[in-house]
């Protein structure tokens, strides 16, 4: 028996760590967003994926995609939108600047809760910025929600009447462990982080790229551009090209629970790296080369 | 109250050796501060069969958690085991393995407690911390030390206010030894109903499957790595017989392990395996700081590279320019020649 879910997928801009520059860090230690290309986290498309086989398994069931950081991550909801999800969510707001992953998960605790009646919450593993892989389960413990960590596939979902007659939905999934993989039954609601392993997110929807193209949130839309110039002209007529924005105010948060502010941990220094150069030995692809090296290693007893 | 606690990972009744290692770490961090070692494990069936396997890495006193669904482990039992001990116990640091676990569980205390946890430390020291914004000054904090931004820098993290500091660390970083000094030694049994709800228990394991490791990559003293400069999986396959040959094990970076060719629990670096190897034959690597990260302490480091300017070269103790299919077969070819 299928059932309508709510999901609500969370997904991170994230600086593309694979190429990151001089000025990637701020004098204080956070990182400078702006001086880095923005990507969408790819876990995060890795965990939609799995919201979207759901939405279409269980019909009459929804997608949405949420969001936190500045303005510009507009685009993470809008590419969710050309896959197949049906709305997003943006917290941006100054308070938000500088959290910690516990001050995220407050932040997306509370705005998880402003949507309402959630059934699963599911996000990439980590995002390739901070490789923390806390902000699934922190949200999850805020929420006070059951959690499937390192989940490689939902396997099902299905109404269940329990002894004492109530129905129950529970989700089967398989996760990856330390060394080997297991299987879980979780009731919902609850909270799922998904492996880069899992099956790869289905590209962009051509029809959903034209629908949604010029949507944003109000804070996204320059009226100097010509983006934000359909987007002004197109949106009144078409109310789903203003996409969700809330501010901590919005979400009923409190400001000292987010951003800077509501983060226990604190950077104290951040460094470059610099490795030791040692004096090395260069030497040729030639046979003697090779064979000299050899035999200096089995002469000296460092290999047997 | 105030003391360091491990949290200890087990298998059935086999502990972790991430927990033991963490645990030899922990007791260097207790006697620092003056204060004790205390370790927690909770299982099912392991009273009496993992106690010996804690207590000589210096622990001061065990609590064991034994009870019904405490094993194959899911997130909140073990999170409600944690969350009320460290209520009554109050300890100023708590360490987890960087495991699946560790990364299941540490988020969620963290949470609940509302604590900071840094996750993948590389390095943990004992320092003083001065805010500049408040001007306070703190004594004795936990050094969280940790590559950050895929690796491209090393972050310092302190928890200055919140407790217990919580931090995460991969299993090879640090390395584990008996003590040789005196720990008390206490074990106790707590009344697990005490400490977790029934309701707790929703999580139903349907099948739990672990392998042993089929290989023993972090302790094995000769290390043949390939990058994503061998080009494919099959290109791998020279790897192994070399490593073969030399009686080592294969590793992989993150690129060659991203690319397929290799196997992901080889990979070596910031978000792999860290090795210690006396031998470290590096393949087609071109060295990011992420690699660097998990091989850097290898006694002797060789580069097989096509490139003479490959970042790892300037880490390396020789350096053989040429492709890897050129030389890794001469090095196969003339050990086989010389070694007898």
């Amino acid at each position: 028996m299928t059932k309508a879910l709510k999901i609500v997928v969370l997904a991170k801009q994230v600086p593309d760590t694979r190429n990151v520059g001089k000025d990637a860090m701020t004098p204080e230690g956070t990182v400078n967003r702006a001086a880095l290309p923005a990507i969408f986290n790819p876990e995060d498309l890795n965990a939609l994926e799995q919201a979207l086989r759901l939405k279409e398994q269980n019909p009459g069931s929804t997608v949405g995609v949420l969001t936190m950081g500045p303005p510009r991550a507009g685009e993470i909801i809008r590419q969710g939108l050309f896959r197949g999800a049906d709305t997003g969510w943006l917290l941006t707001d100054r308070l938000f600047a500088g959290a910690d992953t516990l001050a995220t998960s407050y932040a997306l605790a509370t705005a998880i809760k402003k949507i309402g009646d959630v059934d699963i919450v599911i996000g990439g593993r980590q995002a390739i910025d901070g490789d923390t892989a806390q902000v699934g389960p922190q949200v999850a413990q805020k929420l006070g929600l059951n959690q499937v960590t390192y989940a490689e596939e939902i396997l099902k979902i299905e109404e269940r009447k329990t002894e004492n007659g109530e129905r129950k939905t529970i989700a089967t999934v398989r996760r990856h462990i330390d060394g080997g993989v297991e299987t879980v039954e979780v009731p919902l609601p609850c909270v799922i982080t998904v492996n880069g392993s899992a099956a790869p997110c289905r590209p962009c929807n051509a029809k959903l790229v034209m629908k949604y193209k010029y949507a944003m949130c109000p804070l996204e839309v320059d009226a100097n551009s010509e983006c934000g110039m359909r987007n002004a002209e197109l949106s009144k007529a078409r109310p789903y090209l203003t996409l969700n924005q809330w501010s901590v105010a919005d979400v009923d948060g409190d400001p000292n629970q987010c951003g800077l502010s509501g983060s226990p941990t604190k950077v104290k220094t951040v460094q470059n790296i610099v490795f030791q150069a040692k004096e090395s030995k260069t030497l040729t692809a030639s046979d003697a080369d090779v064979e000299g090296l050899i035999k200096e290693l089995l002469d000296e007893k460092i290999i047997g | 109250m105030n003391n360091v606690f491990v949290y200890i990972e087990i298998e059935g009744t086999q502990v972790a050796e991430v927990s033991q290692e963490l645990l030899t770490k922990g007791r260097k961090l207790a006697d620092q501060l003056g204060v004790e070692l205390h370790a927690v494990v909770a299982g099912t069936g392991i009273k009496g069969k993992v106690e010996d396997q804690i207590l000589p890495y210096g622990v001061d006193k065990l609590f064991a958690f034994d009870g019904e669904g405490l094993f194959p482990y899911t997130s909140a039992p073990h999170t409600d085991i944690l969350v009320n001990l460290f209520k009554e116990e109050q300890p100023q640091i708590c360490l987890m393995g960087a495991t699946v676990i560790g990364r299941d569980l540490g988020p969620r205390v963290s949470s609940s407690l509302t604590s900071g946890l840094t996750a993948d430390c590389t390095q943990l020291e004992i320092g003083d911390f001065d805010d500049i914004k408040t001007k306070k000054h703190y004594d004795n904090l936990l050094y969280q030390i940790r590559p950050a931004f895929g690796g491209n820098i090393v972050a310092t993290i302190v928890n200055p206010e919140h407790r217990p500091q919580m931090a995460t660390v991969r299993s090879g970083v640090m390395q584990k030894a008996i003590y040789e000094g005196k720990a008390k030694g206490e074990v106790v049994y707590p009344e697990v109903c005490k400490y977790v709800s029934p309701e707790a228990f929703v999580v139903k394991v349907l099948d739990h499957h672990v392998e042993a490791a089929k290989h023993n990559l972090k302790g094995s003293p000769i290390v043949v790595a390939g990058g994503y400069g061998m080009g494919s999986k099959e290109g791998f396959d020279m790897l192994f017989e070399l490593a073969k040959v030399l009686h080592g094990e294969v590793g992989a970076s993150r690129a060659a392990v991203d690319a397929g060719f290799c196997d992901s629990d080889r990979q070596i670096g910031q978000t792999g395996v860290t090795v210690h190897p006396k031998v470290y034959i590096a393949c087609g690597i071109s060295g990011q700081i992420q690699h660097i990260a998990g091989m850097q302490d290898s006694k002797i480091i060789i580069s097989v590279n096509s490139d003479p300017d490959a970042p790892i070269n300037k880490i390396a103790d020789y350096v053989i320019v040429g492709t890897v299919e050129e030389v890794v077969p001469k090095l196969i070819k003339y050990y086989k020649q010389n070694s007898k």
